[in-house]
């Protein structure tokens, strides 16, 4: 069935149709009307679901490491604040290898005091074990939270997934749902391995000395070198089943071309329209859309620049010092190989300003024209 | 007191590394055996973190869930929503936090839990500071006690916090103190607290013979003296209303109590008969609200 709903109806949607049995979540600005909307459907009484209403993110947090070590299924949402406050549980729910899915609504984090979209909120959480998709429509963020749980119970690993403020969350786009039955084909109940059951007590999270902790954490980059895989399959079963799939990227475009535009999230979307245009007028560029952020796509990404020229990354997020996160990667996961172009590192959009297709277009440009990036941080509408 | 017959299960394990004489090592022992093999413990950042033993040993024979610091009323909230949904009514959830992580830094999520009526326990663990790193003050520190970020220079300023107020005002079905040395009452509570729901909270006083500066052997001892002096009064709350007092009727003056104690030590004269007054303003107090 097809309706037209919000991004953040649509993750309400998602979570529904997962059959999760506990949401705990704190509103925050632009998440609030997921909140709003599972409060609606669980109240109507058609799934067993469990609403913990909790005090703050931190207690949302806590309260689904709690249930999912009892071998529940859980979800949350939030966004930018909320995020940051929960970053303490966010290692937590990781270290402890709890499958928790949870939704984040990319919002910049104040001050100065800003609800709009800017992805430095989940991009500061990047160094919590927890695995990474981004979301450029609202289709693909139903359907990413449904892969989301196949990913996190299959490889022991919390999954965020993560949608542009307003841009997605309150704009509404046609959304094909699939029906309860079909969704439980592709995602059945989830068993833990190891959920606590008193007739054979088992301790939890217990202090672990020098002589394992690094055994505990080795097991987790292990786990983590394993989701590319894990994630391939999840997608090519969704795709048999439902008939749409999205790769941890997509190369779209030209076949060949010198200057290739990596981007994530909705400006993708906007950048899909510019490099078509572009390419009419014969400037050789493609796009390269960067869905799953963590673990980071290195072997992809490599397979898909051979041959370019140049690397343009637009980064609607900064970590001040280095410039946008998703160029730093790029830039650290390309070290190694041998062909290594240039990458041009902007900045653009933050706090929700909109990159405009002119934004892009200068973007490329200056990629186009210049045989390396002048600065190490390029900053697109930037007022002078 | 009546006299109660004391479970012989042992749900604390041999070979834990409580400190000699450790007031909530006899706590934990006999709150294990009221609660039963069928519970699941939850434990925030504490002693209680520690004394177990490390991985891959543990001393609790019963489920435990080592949780985050802040984090007591919110992981056991979520436990408890887990076994609801798998539906087990049985098992029963334990929260066993100390002073810090209930007075101080866990007290927004435990006022979360028990403003939702989270159906568990919540026991606070209370050795009156923060023990597990050495002794630092905690709102649950005594006033003009001495620890280590309240030198006897500038010992503790502020009077302890009120938690027992603080959780009746939430109107939370059951709360009630508790100590080591009147074990029959600790295990009665636990029993009546065992068969009600919702959030249901004991403040238990325990000794802590480094961190009080006292003798290993006195924890029984100072402990009782607690609630002789009135420092420390065994009572308990229902509905946030009904008070009940477990009267002591041999009463000591406050000396007897801070007197055996090292973080007492540097008190003036002047100092004890202004804890004397202080408590016995609370128990003024305790009275009136028990006499209503």
């Amino acid at each position: 069935m097809k309706k037209v709903i919000t991004g953040n109806q649509a993750v309400a949607y998602g979570a529904i149709l997962s059959r999760v049995d506990v949401v705990s979540a704190y509103p925050i600005t632009p998440q609030t009307t997921i909140v709003e909307e599972l409060s609606e459907l669980i109240a109507s009484g058609r799934l067993r679901t469990k609403f913990l209403k909790v005090e703050s993110e931190h207690s949302a947090m806590a309260a689904l490491i709690g249930a999912s070590t009892g071998g529940v299924r859980c979800f949350t949402a939030t966004s930018s604040h909320g995020l940051a406050y929960m970053h303490e549980m966010l290692h937590w729910a990781s270290g402890a290898r709890l499958p928790i899915v949870m939704v984040n609504v990319n919002r910049a984090i104040g001050p100065p005091w800003n609800i709009w979209s800017d992805q430095s909120d989940s991009l500061s959480q990047r160094d919590t074990g927890w695995i990474q998709l981004y979301c450029e429509n609202n289709q693909e963020v139903l359907d990413t939270i449904l892969q989301a749980f196949r990913i996190a119970e299959w490889g022991k690993l919390p999954v965020m997934v993560v949608l542009d403020a307003f841009v997605l969350s309150h704009t509404s786009e046609a959304v094909e749902i699939p029906t309860l039955e079909e969704v439980d084909q592709f995602l059945p109940p989830y068993l833990q391995e190891y959920a606590i059951d008193t007739r054979e007590p088992m301790a939890f999270s217990v202090i672990a000395t020098p002589e394992y902790f690094l055994e505990f954490r080795y097991k987790i980059q292990r786990a983590m070198e394993e989701v590319p895989q894990i994630a391939k399959k999840v997608n090519e079963e969704f795709k048999s089943r439902f008939g749409r799939g999205y790769g941890a990227i997509e190369r779209y475009g030209k076949e060949e071309a010198e200057v290739l535009l990596m981007t994530s999230g909705t400006v993708t979307s906007t950048s899909r329209i510019v490099i078509q245009k572009l390419a009419e007028k014969g400037v050789s560029v493609a796009g390269i859309k960067i869905k799953r952020f963590r673990p980071f796509p290195s072997e992809e990404i490599y397979e898909a620049i051979q041959g370019a020229k140049k690397l343009a990354v637009i980064d609607r997020n900064l970590s001040a010092g280095v410039g946008g996160i998703f160029a730093q990667e790029l830039r650290a996961s390309l070290y190694s190989k041998e062909e290594r172009p240039p990458v041009f590192g902007f900045i653009s959009g933050l706090g929700g300003r909109d990159i405009t297709p002119e934004l892009i277009e200068e973007a490329i440009h200056y990629t186009w024209e210049h045989p390396r990036p002048e600065e190490e941080v390029l900053w697109l509408g930037l007022k002078k | 007191m009546k006299k109660m017959e004391i479970p012989l299960s042992e749900n604390l394990g041999h070979g834990h590394l409580a400190c000699a004489g450790c007031g909530a090592a006899i706590s934990m022992r006999l709150t294990l055996k009221a609660l039963g093999e069928r519970t699941i413990l939850v434990i925030p950042a504490s002693c209680w973190s520690i004394i177990p033993g490390f991985w891959p040993y543990s001393s609790y024979r019963v489920t435990a869930i080592h949780a985050g610091f802040v984090t007591g009323g919110a992981t056991a909230s979520g436990v408890r929503a887990a076994l609801d949904v798998r539906g087990d009514r049985e098992t029963l959830v334990a929260v066993w936090a100390g002073d810090g992580g209930t007075f101080d830094i866990g007290i927004q999520a435990l006022s979360g839990a028990a403003e939702r009526n989270e159906d568990f326990i919540y026991i606070c663990n209370d050795n009156e500071g923060y023990m597990n790193t050495g002794t630092q003050r905690s709102s649950a520190t005594p006033q003009l006690a001495w620890t280590t970020t309240t030198p006897v220079m500038q010992p503790k300023e502020n009077p302890k916090k009120d938690i027992m107020a603080i959780m009746a005002d939430h109107q939370i079905p059951y709360a009630a103190t508790a100590t080591v040395a009147y074990p029959e009452d600790l295990l009665r509570k636990l029993e009546k607290a065992k068969k009600i729901q919702g959030t249901r909270f004991i403040h238990l006083l325990s000794p802590c013979p480094p961190g009080w500066k006292i003798s290993s052997e006195l924890s029984v001892k100072i402990s009782r003296l607690a609630v002789r002096s009135r420092v420390f009064p065994l009572y308990e709350i229902e509905n946030g209303r009904t008070y009940t007092l477990q009267e002591e009727s041999h009463v000591v003056p406050v000396k007897e109590y801070l007197k055996l104690q090292g973080r007492f030590s540097h008190l003036r004269e002047v100092d004890i008969e202004e804890t004397q007054r202080r408590v016995d303003d609370s128990w003024e107090r305790l009275l009136r609200k028990a006499r209503c």
